[in-house]
């Protein structure tokens, strides 16, 4: 499946070890939330960066205390309709003051990428091929946002406030 | 009334061509079903029985008359000559085609008009009170923080797939005609000890099928706080709502199964959580921008009562019957509010055609400042009317069979579409009220029943609010057969309840009956001046069953 | 004589009209025009012909439904069905219907 990050299609220097499988050496591994619970000790020792793959129904308070040992959270759309993740996200960025990456994976289609970029994901494991070559177009449809959110676009309140002091001081 | 400023208007434009894009994509194939679905859903456009059906949102439900003739055009050029007022404050159309939608949004988006939100799993049309602005007893316009949550709501990025729908209402009257309790969220404004105006917070109220009226989390939310508290209770949901089961998926299932104070409190924990420095915080200077298209109109100076309109209540006992059911108070002496009833005798109640659309435009010009609102139980009320003009003005209703003196009457009733139009619904609903109206129609009988709501459902999901009806009537299947439920003693207002089911259900050809031995037993049974519902309250389900059934 | 047969209905993408599955396997506006079977099977294959079309983006959610052919005319089983196949009740003008007016039965 391609990934979209920083808006170009790249490789994935991830690579996802099954709850079973040996933990490889020399390479950034995501590993479940089980396997995290039972293998904590083992994975810390582990000298490449670390990342998590939850499921929708594990929040992030999950793994709060161990923030700082991931590099990656990958937060799942078993289907593009169940829209937890975008909540999970703007928790990890917001209240938890998470600096990593945060990738979609599942159900990421196009129409959705917009409001999973404002919500704090940075990465997308897109479904569709078409969806990937869409990719600009798909963030270029909206260019007015109401609310505040985790990504840098400036919400409309702050435009309007921007209009009044400019006024203000003319 | 609000104004579009460019962000506004940029955002609707913005919005209609990425659903053509969608439309598009749809037909080419690149969208199956399944992925379109949600997508239009997210603008209103469902598939009924017949046809497409798109819902328009009529935001807190004020319209100019240059959006009243909009709609009027659309009804003309794109369906059948018609549309339907809903229980939500929007209008519906039954028959657009799939390949126009996107031309009557850019049509709609031209007056500041869309259907973003109408449906979906979503933040849905925020709801007010009709009488907003003009009712003597407001402590402040809800049509204000409507049009703050509007914004924050619109394309809301966290929360645009939720478990469910969620529906929200402001009243800013102690008198609820918003029916607030019976909303995700049912905002009250409220003046606190200090005299400062905020929030009483009401949550997981609904109908449908598990009916409930909402308790209070928050006896006062201050104004600056208001969307980063409704940005704690929807994120609350969001994650732990119940995507497992449909049925169970609405926020009120939560708050029940949590229970009302430990629900509150996971709110208030969410609720430190967000930084309230930030963006979320309403600064005064925008409470002030919004406040300010509220503002009251160029009042005149005005005699308290106006001789010529007495004189003419005297002289036309039609005329003064239609102003004792369908004229309201008025907060400015010398106007007064005015009821537009959309169910005349024997007709659909809330259809009106693109011809009425237009007369309807023309008198908001010509006596209410061009506005108008739609109210949740589908009549439009004028808000601004000099009491001089009233005679006119009942006299152009009259002309386009809008002046319908029933409001709040027996044959005001509320119906669903049901199974004339729905894809959901297991009965009609139309012809039983059209068959009540007719049974019971105007003047003195009517008059002699007085106030009593009745509220029809083609289905479980309630659209009909026939749990707060005075008397509820739900449409059920029986192996292919209609049949209908009764219920007593609903109310919508605030003092909300939902009503008791009366016994086994009725045939189509015996409903109507039914409905008649209720009012009769009402009459009855009422003391001095008691409405039905106050009878009802006071001498409770029995009386009434044993009359329904005591042939049987 | 009153048999019981079985008939695909869907709507229209395009403009969500009402259609029946015809014997030459088009969809048509009449339910007189619909092809009716009678044996499981037929109505089986009948239905997997219907379901063909929503891949051709010609239709949504094709289903089989009940009807009673009553001398060669066939009566929709169910109300739904009823007004599907004709319009609203309450506005004869609208719909199938329109085109043809036609005495809406009460349920019996």
């Amino acid at each position: 499946m391609p990934l979209v990050k920083d808006g170009r299609v790249t490789d994935d220097s991830w690579t996802a070890v099954g709850d079973d499988d040996q933990r490889p050496d020399g390479c950034s591994i995501i590993v479940s939330l089980e396997r995290w619970q039972k293998d904590r000790e083992d994975l810390r020792k582990c000298n490449q960066p670390l990342g998590i793959r939850l499921k929708s129904d594990q929040p992030p308070s999950l793994i709060e205390e161990d923030l700082g040992h991931f590099g990656l959270i990958a937060l799942e759309f078993p289907v593009y309709k169940d829209g937890r993740a975008y909540s999970y996200a703007r928790r990890l960025r917001d209240e938890m003051g998470y600096k990593g990456e945060i990738r979609a994976v599942g159900n990421v289609l196009r129409d959705q990428f917009l409001f999973m970029l404002r919500c704090g994901f940075d990465s997308f494991e897109v479904q569709k091929e078409k969806d990937v070559a869409a990719w600009k177009d798909a963030l270029a449809e909206m260019s007015v946002f109401y609310q505040p959110g985790a990504d840098t676009r400036t919400p409309v309140l702050s435009l309007r406030q921007r209009k009044i002091a400019a006024k203000k001081s003319t | 009334m609000y104004r579009y400023d460019e962000f506004d208007q940029q955002l609707v434009n913005e919005r209609v061509e990425q659903f053509r894009g969608q439309v598009a994509r749809r037909l080419s194939g690149e969208l199956e079903e399944d992925e379109f679905k949600p997508l239009r859903l997210m603008n209103g456009l469902y598939l009924q029985l017949h046809a497409y059906m798109l819902r328009v949102a009529i935001p807190y439900g004020t319209l100019s008359s240059k959006q009243m003739r909009m709609l009027a055009h659309i009804a003309r050029k794109y369906d059948r000559d018609y549309g339907h007022f809903t229980t939500r404050q929007n209008i519906q159309y039954n028959w657009p085609k799939l390949g126009d939608v996107p031309d009557i949004l850019k049509d709609l988006a031209t007056v500041e008009m869309h259907a973003i939100q109408t449906s979906g799993n979503c933040i849905r049309n925020v709801t007010s009170d009709q009488y907003a602005g003009v009712a003597a007893d407001e402590i402040e316009d809800p049509r204000i923080a409507s049009e703050i949550i509007r914004q924050w709501s619109t394309l809301h990025p966290e929360f645009s797939f939720l478990p469910r729908k969620f529906k929200i209402a402001v009243t800013g009257s102690p008198h609820d005609r918003a029916a607030i309790k019976v909303h995700d969220i049912g905002l009250i404004i409220v003046r606190n000890d200090k005299g400062e105006v905020g929030f009483e917070v009401y949550v997981g109220g609904g109908q449908g099928r598990t009916p409930m009226v909402g308790p209070r989390i928050r006896e006062f939310l201050p104004k600056n706080e208001l969307l980063a508290y409704l940005e704690a209770i929807l994120r609350v949901y969001n994650e732990l709502g119940r995507r497992d089961n449909l049925y169970k998926a609405r926020i009120k299932i939560l708050v029940h199964q949590t229970g009302a104070e430990k629900f509150a409190q996971m709110v208030e924990d969410e609720f430190a959580k967000i930084d309230k420095t930030g963006e979320l915080n309403l600064p005064n200077d925008e409470i002030e921008r919004i406040t300010a298209y509220f503002a009251d109109p160029a009042y005149k100076e005005l005699p308290t009562i106006s001789a010529d309109f007495q004189a003419k209540k005297s002289e036309d006992p039609a005329f003064a019957a239609w102003v004792a059911n369908n004229v309201a108070e008025h907060k400015v002496p010398g106007y007064a509010i005015v009821n537009i009833s959309l169910k005349p005798i024997g007709g659909i109640p809330g259809d009106a055609s693109a011809d009425q659309m237009d007369a309807i435009a023309d008198l908001m010009q010509k006596y209410s400042m061009d506005e108008i609102r739609v109210t949740h139980e589908q009549n439009l009320t004028l808000p601004y009317v000099e009491q001089g003009d009233l005679y006119d003005l009942w006299q152009s209703l009259k002309a386009h069979d809008l002046a319908t003196a029933n409001i709040s009457q027996i044959t005001d009733i509320i119906a669903c579409p049901g199974l004339d139009y729905c894809n959901l619904a297991n009965a009609r609903s139309i012809p039983l009220a059209q068959e009540i109206s007719e049974r019971f129609g105007t003047g003195e009988r009517a008059d002699a029943i007085g106030e009593l709501k009745i509220k029809i459902s083609g289905c479980i999901n309630a659209c009909g609010h026939h749990h707060v009806g005075h008397i509820g009537i739900l449409g059920v299947d029986k192996k292919g057969v209609e049949f209908y439920q009764i219920t007593l003693g609903g109310s919508a207002d605030e003092n909300a309840s939902l009503g008791d089911i009366v016994g086994p259900a009725f045939t189509e050809d015996k409903v109507i009956d039914a409905i008649e031995t209720i009012v009769d037993t009402y009459l009855d049974k009422k003391q001095d001046g008691e409405k039905f519902l106050e009878t009802y309250r006071r001498v409770g389900l029995a009386p009434f069953k044993e009359t329904l059934y005591a042939a049987g | 004589m009153a048999t019981p047969a079985q008939a695909v209905t869907a709507n229209r993408l395009n403009d969500g009209e009402v259609v029946y599955l015809d014997a030459a396997g088009n969809w048509a506006e009449s339910l007189d025009e619909s092809k009716f079977v009678t044996d499981k099977a037929e109505a089986q294959q009948l239905l997997e012909q219907g379901e063909k079309s929503v891949d051709d983006r010609v239709v949504l959610d094709p289903y089989l439904f009940d009807v009673t052919i009553e001398n060669g005319v066939a009566i929709p089983v169910k109300k739904r069905e009823h007004i599907r196949a004709n319009g609203p009740t309450v506005r004869l003008d609208l719909g199938k219907q329109a085109a043809e007016p036609v005495e809406f039965k009460k349920a019996s």
